[in-house]
């Protein structure tokens, strides 16, 4: 292959950039069309003047001799073909960065919207570069939660991306809540920052996650990009990037850990069928573009940590299933790409059962590195597995028990219904303040376990049962 | 540097752009776009358009912009210094572009796919004046610990090999060989290229016959891949596909294996590249870097780049199997290949067949899965490319094109179950929904190794698990505790099997991997007692007193106790089991 050498950019391009153009052709949705205009280029930023003072930014998405395709973040109502006016900035949508972000808040397209001034600082690109796989740290550090079911079930690293697969009315807010007060690294004590995108969400759902993060003391390390439920909803198509540019630049450039919480993603996924749609690409499942799945990967691969640095970025994404369906495009893709996930379920919710995290649909992929002998306990892996092993059978036996009835069943096959009630009401079920230890956790599960015989447990090794079991 | 211009962009449409192109412009041929140079392959030309895929972001390019000719088609460097390397989809070093651009890939960065500055130590075989044929050997470098890279001549280069390099240390450009063709002469260095879109050519196909010893049990023993067979495996996710690929990318009996990360996730390849120089190979006893070659292309780098990944792996394979190697490929996922060539299709306006997916998708298919393949090669030797294909469809739902139009070219499927991934049963190779078309083919071997007892074997504990499906039917309508302690024996043998003997912990130390020899005497112990315990049973035992053997907490741990080196102790078990239930069916309760 020949490697060329990059010629140096042609002086009059940044001038040409900032020409301006009066009239637009086509305005459909949140999509303007473009003729007669030279020199500009795929997926660069675009203002658009309404003809009465008001400027709104925009991006190309296609691009041509001659002709440009853009979508309009605030939308497009109001423009008319004639009056309006557009200047291509010749760059990508960027916000700033700098340490005076902590503490701030900004819309879903990075600009001040708390009153205060823009910070002074570096401007960065919010699509970001990919990380080189070489230069990844994998994931290892366990966060304790002080949530049982997370902890001792789906743990948790430091660098992860776990998302919070919920369904309308369930208590995902909470959780996210209690994690971020409770999360932390045993015996360290690192600088960490919350970085908040809201997309779609409501108003007051918004103030219900910065009242709990003040509440926790983090508030000035706090930073959040807010598309709410009535901002333009293509606006959302930036706001996990700004956030994410910002946890990067807080991460490595600052070293700190950071944890992002993006909710909701499927508001996000709606925007981004939406455009798809309005410029009639051919759809995939249910109306989402084709390319939703590598979208949402420029997201979520945004996490981890990388060697030599500091800081790490935590991702904790929520993503709603819409009908509480886990095979929905949106929940179905995010499962493939991020390193397991916490799915909460309605019956446990229905019951009472705080929090409701599903038993067997939920896993945590990076758990493995992150637990055992020197970082939580030696018997937690195989302690994790049993009760998985014990509570899948436990289904098995509520499915047999609805058509044979209750009376019907073994004796055995009764043990582990009372198990599997015990496993929930004792184990996956705490305070919405209770902060359990990992130890707390893990002797809760032997407590939990010794309800089943022990010629059933056969993924404990006999050291395991008798160091632990029935104590 | 070449400075042909081929064209202008006209229109830019994500990762495929139009350009306005002269005569010149070839098909599939490689350009560079606009300023940066961006790496792109020429997919159509129509009149005086050409479409090129550009294989970089193509953020800020802009109509007008020049495309540039090279003249060749998208090639990979085929020479020492690919083993233990990692490469992106277009074969571009990823730790190179690490030490030039920092920690994040930017765009417009070009490096040699292998290191010009590297000397490696040259060994002829071969002594000129000689006549020479194609793909023949000439002579060796010591790659790596494990692999001896056989320098190899170009398929198309035959005649007489009139000069070759004395015994030294060459740059892999310096020429090592002369050869007079019939054309000229063409000089001969320790690398060569070759088009990832062509497959390298070989003398003859070959029957199957050895199997690729995987280690994992569920499918040396009942879902067999032969050498230079082709698998798919499809599941949901975090149902096991990537693990199953590591396993079997650390594992498999293959002399070099090749990684297809095709647009998963960036840590997974992280763990690869930490794990793997520590771990050593069963079989060399050298470290399993030494064998592997890893191609990733993460989900969040260019889709196009991902298109070509699969291509660039298994071209590389070709190239180690033409030395006489037997060469694993595992691409993982190559539904997020379906889905960059689905994305590329529909930028570029074609009409899309089912769920959007381009109509010649199964061609594709067809032809990568064809590249695999047990051969004899240009120099005369056996060798094997044995492909393991993962497959994501949407919804975990197996109905979907790619899950379909893959089963058509395999012949090997292994089925992973969302219900077993779930009750943490792994592998989650579904028993029910898997199959394998190698089992004849390997069976010979087999046969070999086990005293002509694993046909038998492996069809006593199918039927075993044929009876339990049936029996389960009835127990889901009225629990278990009505049916006879003969048919409650074939549930508890059904689960025991499932719990010692299939499922396989991948993280486990002495459980990872399992040789062929313990996977035999382990499925023996269970049919052993099997047999042993219908007698007692027949004989009047009650299973409740089986059951409290202490051959049968033995039987449940043996995967852990007894290690691959501890072959005698699973004899000893399977005396034990032998004995403990036969007094049962003599002397009846
Ligand atoms: N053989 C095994 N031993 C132990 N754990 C396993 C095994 N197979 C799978 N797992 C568990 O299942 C999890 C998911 O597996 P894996 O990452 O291979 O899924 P996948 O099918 O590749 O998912 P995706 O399609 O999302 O990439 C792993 O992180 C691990 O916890
Ligand atoms: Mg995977």
């Amino acid at each position: 292959m020949n490697t060329p050498t990059p010629q140096p950019e042609r002086p009059d391009d940044r001038l040409l950039d900032r020409r301006e153009y009066v009239g637009v052709t086509e305005v459909s949705g949140p999509i303007v069309a473009l003729n007669g205009i030279h020199n500009v280029g795929y997926n660069e930023l675009v203002e658009i003047g309404d003809g009465r003072g008001n400027l709104r930014l925009g991006m190309t998405l296609e691009v041509s001799e001659g002709a440009a395709i853009a979508q309009v973040f605030e939308g497009t109502s109001g423009l008319r073909l004639s009056s309006t006016r557009v200047r291509f900035r010749g760059e990508p949508l960027t916000i700033t960065v700098s340490p005076e972000i902590l503490g701030r808040a900004f819309d879903g397209l990075g600009r001040p919207a708390d009153g205060s001034p823009e910070p002074s600082g570096e401007e960065r690109d919010v699509n970001g570069l990919p990380v080189n796989p070489t230069a990844r740290d994998y994931p290892r550090k366990f966060i304790q939660t002080g949530i049982s079911a997370i902890d001792g079930m789906n743990t948790l690293v430091r660098g992860q991306k776990l998302p919070i697969f919920s369904g309308s009315g369930l208590p995902h807010r909470q959780i996210v809540a209690q994690i971020t007060r409770q999360a932390k690294i045993v015996g360290e004590d690192a600088p960490f920052a919350v970085v908040f995108a809201g997309m779609g969400i409501k108003h007051d759902e918004a103030m219900f996650y910065l009242r709990s993060f003040e509440e926790s003391g983090a508030m000035g390390r706090v930073v959040a990009y807010l598309s709410l439920a009535d901002a333009p909803s293509v606006e959302r198509r930036i706001t996990p990037r700004a956030a994410l540019t910002a946890a990067e630049y807080l991460a490595f450039d600052l070293g700190m850990h950071v944890l992002v919480i993006l909710t909701d993603m499927t508001n996000y996924c709606e925007a981004l069928r939406e455009i798809s749609t309005q410029r009639q690409e051919i759809p995939s499942r249910k109306g989402y573009p084709g390319y939703l799945y590598s979208d949402l990967a420029s997201i979520y691969e945004r996490a981890g940590m990388i060697i030599g640095r500091q800081g790490s970025i935590t991702q904790v994404p929520v993503v709603s299933m819409p009908n509480d369906d886990i095979s929905h495009p949106v929940p179905d893709l995010s499962g493939y790409i991020t390193e397991g996930q916490i799915v909460l379920e309605r019956d446990l919710d229905q019951r009472g059962i705080y929090p409701p995290i599903a038993g067997l649909p939920s896993l945590s992929r990076l758990m493995k590195d992150g637990i055992g002998e020197g970082m939580t306990r030696a018997d937690h892996a195989h302690l994790a597995s049993q009760l998985f092993a014990g509570y899948a059978q436990v289904k098995n036996i509520r499915a047999l028990a609805s058509v044979i009835g209750e009376e019907e069943l073994s004796t055995l096959d009764q043990t582990y219904l009372q198990f599997g009630e015990t496993f929930e009401r004792k184990f996956l079920s705490q305070g919405i303040d209770e902060d359990r230890s990992i130890t707390q956790t893990l002797d809760l599960g032997w407590e939990v376990l010794s309800v089943l015989p022990r010629e059933e447990l056969h993924r404990i090794t006999e050291e395991e049962i008798r160091k632990y079991y029935g104590k | 540097m070449s400075e042909r211009i081929v064209g202008t962009v006209k229109r830019v449409v994500g990762p495929v752009i139009e350009a306005v192109c002269t005569d010149d412009a070839e098909m599939l041929e490689l350009v560079y776009v606009g300023e940066h140079r961006l790496i792109g392959e020429v997919v159509r030309i129509r009149q005086r358009s050409a479409w090129v895929q550009v294989y970089e972001d193509t953020t800020g390019l802009r109509p007008g912009a020049p495309v540039y000719g090279t003249g060749e088609p998208l090639s990979v460097e085929l020479g020492p210094g690919l083993v233990g390397g990692i490469y992106d989809g277009v074969q571009r070093p990823l730790d190179v572009l690490r030490a030039r651009t920092g920690d994040f890939i930017s765009k417009g960065v070009h490096a040699p796919a292998i290191d010009r500055d590297k000397r490696w130590h040259f060994v002829p075989q071969v002594q000129a004046p000689c006549p020479v044929t194609g793909g023949m050997v000439i002579g060796a470098v010591r790659e790596t610990d494990a692999i001896l890279h056989k320098i190899m001549l170009p398929p198309s280069v035959a005649g007489e090999l009139i000069h070759i390099a004395t015994e030294g240390d060459y740059l892999v450009e310096d020429v090592i060989g002369r050869v007079r063709t019939v054309e000229g002469e063409t000089d001969v260095t320790l690398f060569q290229r070759w088009p990832v879109r062509v497959s390298r050519p070989y003398a003859e196909r070959l029957p199957q016959s050895q199997p690729l010893i995987t280690g994992q049990r569920v499918v040396d023993t009942l879902f067999p891949v032969a050498r230079g067979g082709v698998v798919v495996v499809p599941g949901g996710f975090g149902t096991g596909k990537t693990m199953i690929q590591h396993a079997l990318a650390k594992w498999c009996d293959a002399d070099l294996v090749v990684y297809i990360g095709c647009g998963e996730r960036g840590n997974e390849m992280t763990e690869v590249l930490t794990d793997f120089p520590k771990l050593i190979d069963p079989r060399t006893g050298k470290s399993l870097m030494d064998r592997t070659i890893l191609i990733a292309n993460t989900s969040n780098m260019p889709v196009a780049a991902r298109e070509a990944s699969i291509y660039t792996g298994i071209t590389i394979a070709e190239y180690f199997r033409d030395m006489g190697y037997s060469v694993a490929v595992m691409a993982d996922s190559t539904s997020r290949w379906a889905e960059a060539l689905r994305e590329l299709s529909g930028r570029m306006e074609e009409m899309p067949a089912d769920e959007g997916f381009p109509a010649y998708l199964p061609t594709r298919l067809a032809e990568f899965y064809e590249r695999a393949g047990m051969v004899k090669t240009l120099a005369g030797d056996e060798a094997s490319i044995t492909t393991i294909g993962a497959v994501s469809p949407p919804g975990g739902d197996f109905s979907e094109p790619v899950t379909q139009h893959t089963k058509r070219f395999i012949r090997t499927f292994w089925a992973l179950d969302k219900q077993l991934a779930n009750a943490r049963h792994y592998p989650a190779i579904s028993w029910r929904d898997s199959y394998s078309e190698y089992v004849d083919d390997v069976s010979e071997w087999w046969e070999k190794k086990t005293h002509g007892e694993w046909r038998s074997l492996r069809a006593g504990i199918l039927s075993i698990m044929q009876r339990e499906a049936r029996l389960e039917r009835v127990v889901k309508l009225v629990g278990a505790d009505v049916l006879p302690d003969s048919q409650r024996l074939v549930l508890d043998v059904a689960s025991l099997f499932k719990n010692a003997f299939l499922q396989q912990n991948a993280y486990d130390k002495v459980d990872a991997f399992c040789v062929a020899e313990k996977q035999y005497l382990m499925l023996k112990i269970i049919i052993v007692y099997y047999e042993h315990a219908t007698e007692a049973i027949a004989h009047g035992t009650a299973l409740a007193t089986l059951n409290k053997l202490d051959v049968m907490r033995d039987m449940m741990q043996m995967k852990f106790e007894c290690g691959n080196e501890d072959i005698p102790k699973l004899r000893d078990l399977l005396a034990r089991v032998e004995r403990a239930v036969r007094e049962y069916s003599n002397t009846p309760a």
